[in-house]
């Protein structure tokens, strides 16, 4: 099987002081071309590492300590860095949170956007330019020509994101990775910024991994679901299906505290609790203690991601279809 | 950018008027014009004579308004050792000390970059460990040690370097420069290294930790991101962004290097303004001193503006504010 993306057992872990400390715990996915998975979870479960890792991107102490990354057929984690850093930003993109961080503040958006091209192509300055044009034509920005010679403090939050997303976009890539590509914009905005991904990424057939923890945005915009807790994959598959009839009981927990199931009136609610620390994850199921329903055999086992009882999904809980 | 240049010219006349302010009132209060004249042979009833007709007994105001106007004449008053204008005697002893720092200059921009950014990539490497310990031992020593030790260990020692004075000299204009003559460069090696030796390890020191604190931003991760070169990420993204925090704190530092050269030129009987200026505290040529001081005042607000020019050459917010 070709998959565009095949994640196998990855493990990323922080060579701290007191010892390693295991940040992803054998996770793995597959991405096919052009499909859209949702990467969600609590603060801390290890998403934006993941997302990192892909790239080789992991920051200081982290490293990856086992597994096999495969895109197109390749092991990204063998790679050499200067073959890293040709699929970088050119067959995999990547777009931050923050916006307001994200571009250098002394270099016009320009020199930032045909320098990514000038990485990757034999391509001329002026023919660079053009395609700069034609990709913030592409992200809805208005009179790109002069914008180009403009710098980052001139834009406003949103302008800037929709400049991340035409960088990104520059080299045509296969996978798009957008980590909490909205989450520091306004509410207003939100929505247009996501609807611009998804456009960009159906016109284009490009595969995204779309990092956040909003569960509401997840079910609109991508196809399946890969639902991360301490670490660990908990439970993944369709989007449909798992928003329609989630498993887990974590799952479940993230969808009763989306705003849009709340009886009108009620208290928001909120799953009890919080996530351990990774220095300290719990024996057996890492998330029994927060867990209604957590039996005995929680407290000793770890359980598997697999797929039970006739669910169309894999899940990483004792008491699902026994 | 218009509106940013006026903005700080005017400063800089400002503070151009209150260094004017202090130095006249060292003149005045300790200050004898009429002793820097004739001397100190004449009774007292011609001095005082003299002091009405030089207005000397004018308020303090009348007087500081003509000192003024004299200064911008370029009139900063007469040297009772040299019998010369005081100006003049600064100007011939200013090319000495204007070479001196520009050498030392030329290292500390030299070194400090390459190995500021050296440290501050491999901030674990022995070398990088070599360079930060060596900064330390460079910052603590003071300058005049530092200067004696050069002597001892080239002059003295190996022998292969003179350990005073100018060298040969060449006149150009009315430049006396050591530049042209390999003597005179002979003789400028120790000196600046000597001058050198306090700002090089600190600049070291603030262009690695700046670039550190750079290195960690989202901005640089992005540039990673998109598959740019280590060399590009440190060198485009990186630098120019270090650059703007180390040009803030080096434009306060030459203050310092003033203070430094007069420390440097009297160990290596360095015929500049330093030198000068000590033997006119020695001499009691309190006219001189005063122009001494508004000269250095002076060059420091220059650079001073002039590095906040090019502050706001390398970074764009303040261009735009300025266009406003
Ligand atoms: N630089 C680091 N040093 C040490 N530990 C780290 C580092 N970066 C991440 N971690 C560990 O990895 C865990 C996962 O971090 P990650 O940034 O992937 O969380 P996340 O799921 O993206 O959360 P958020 O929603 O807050 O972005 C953290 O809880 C932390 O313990
Ligand atoms: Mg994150």
């Amino acid at each position: 099987m070709n998959h565009l993306l095949e994640i196998r057992d990855l493990e990323v872990r922080f060579a701290l002081r007191s010892g390693d400390l295991t940040a992803i715990d054998r996770i793995g996915f597959t991405l096919e071309k052009g499909e859209r998975m949702g990467l969600v979870g609590e603060s801390g479960a290890g998403k934006s590492v993941t997302g990192f890792s892909i790239l080789n991107l992991i920051s200081k102490p982290g490293y990856i300590a086992g597994g096999s990354i495969f895109f197109r057929g390749k092991d990204l984690a063998a790679l050499s860095p200067e073959e890293m850093r040709s699929v970088r930003g050119n067959r995999i993109s990547m777009i931050f949170q923050d916006p307001m961080m994200t571009l250098n503040p002394v270099m016009t958006i320009g020199d930032q956007m045909t320098e990514s091209l000038m990485a990757h192509r034999k391509i001329s300055r002026a023919s660079a330019e053009a395609l700069a044009v034609e990709k913030l034509q592409a992200v809805h920005i208005p009179s790109p020509e002069a914008r180009l010679r403009q710098y980052p403090h001139e834009f406003s939050g949103g302008m800037r994101q929709r400049i991340v997303i035409a960088i990104a976009l520059l080299t045509d890539p296969d996978l798009i990775i957008a980590d909490e590509p909205t989450t520091a914009l306004d509410v207003t905005i939100q929505a247009e910024i996501m609807d611009l991904l998804l456009e960009l990424c159906t016109l284009k057939d490009m595969a995204m991994i779309l990092i956040t923890h909003d569960l509401g945005v997840v079910s609109q915009v991508t196809e399946k679901i890969a639902v991360m807790y301490a670490g660990k994959i908990v439970e993944t598959g369709s989007t449909e299906n798992i928003v329609a009839r989630p498993q887990h009981p974590y799952t479940q927990g993230l969808i009763r505290a989306l705003p849009g199931s709340r009886e009108p009136g009620s208290r928001l609610y909120q799953i009890p609790g919080s996530m351990p620390n990774l220095s300290a994850i719990p024996k057996g199921c890492a998330f029994h203690p927060r867990c209604e329903r957590a039996e005995e055999v929680c407290r000793r086992e770890v359980p598997e991601l697999l797929k039970r009882g006739t669910f169309q999904r894999l899940v990483a809980c004792h008491l699902v279809g026994v | 950018m218009f509106a940013f240049l006026v903005r700080r010219i005017s400063q800089a006349v400002f503070v151009m008027l209150v260094i004017s302010l202090l130095g006249f009132s060292i003149r005045h209060q300790i200050g004898d014009p009429v002793r820097d004249l004739v001397g100190v042979s004449v009774s007292v009833a011609e001095r005082e004579a003299l002091r009405d007709e030089l207005g000397l007994n004018d308020p303090f105001h009348v007087q500081y308004l003509r000192f003024l106007k004299g200064l911008l004449k370029g009139d900063l008053g007469q040297s009772f050792f040299f019998k010369k204008p005081a100006l003049d005697v600064i100007l011939a002893k200013m090319p000495a000390t204007l070479e001196l720092v520009f050498c030392a200059g030329v290292i500390i921009v030299v070194f400090s970059v390459p190995l500021g950014m050296y440290a501050a990539i491999r901030p674990k490497s022995f070398f990088s460990r070599l360079i930060m310990g060596g900064s330390i031992v460079g910052v603590s020593i003071p300058v005049f040690l530092t200067a004696i030790l050069l002597i001892y260990l080239f002059s003295v020692i190996l022998g292969w370097l003179p350990s005073y004075g100018r060298g040969e000299l060449v006149m150009v204009g009315g430049w006396q420069t050591g530049m042209l003559t390999a003597d005179g460069w002979l003789h400028l090696i120790l000196p600046s290294i000597a001058l050198s030796s306090i700002m090089l390890p600190l600049f070291i020191r603030l262009i690695r930790s700046e670039m550190m604190e750079v290195l960690e931003t989202e901005y640089i991760r992005f540039a990673h991101a998109k598959g740019l070169s280590k060399v590009r990420v440190w060198l485009v993204h990186g630098f120019r962004n270090t650059l703007l925090p180390v040009i803030t704190v080096g434009g306060v530092q030459i203050g310092t290097m003033i203070a430094f050269t007069i420390l440097t030129e009297t160990v290596f009987q360095w015929h500049g303004m330093g030198f000068m200026f000590l033997e006119a505290v020695q001499r009691a040529d309190t006219s001189l001193l005063v122009a001494y001081l508004m000269v250095v005042g002076f060059l420091f607000v220059v650079v001073n503006t002039l590095v906040d020019i090019l502050y706001g050459i390398v970074n764009p917010k303040v261009r735009v504010s300025g266009r406003q």
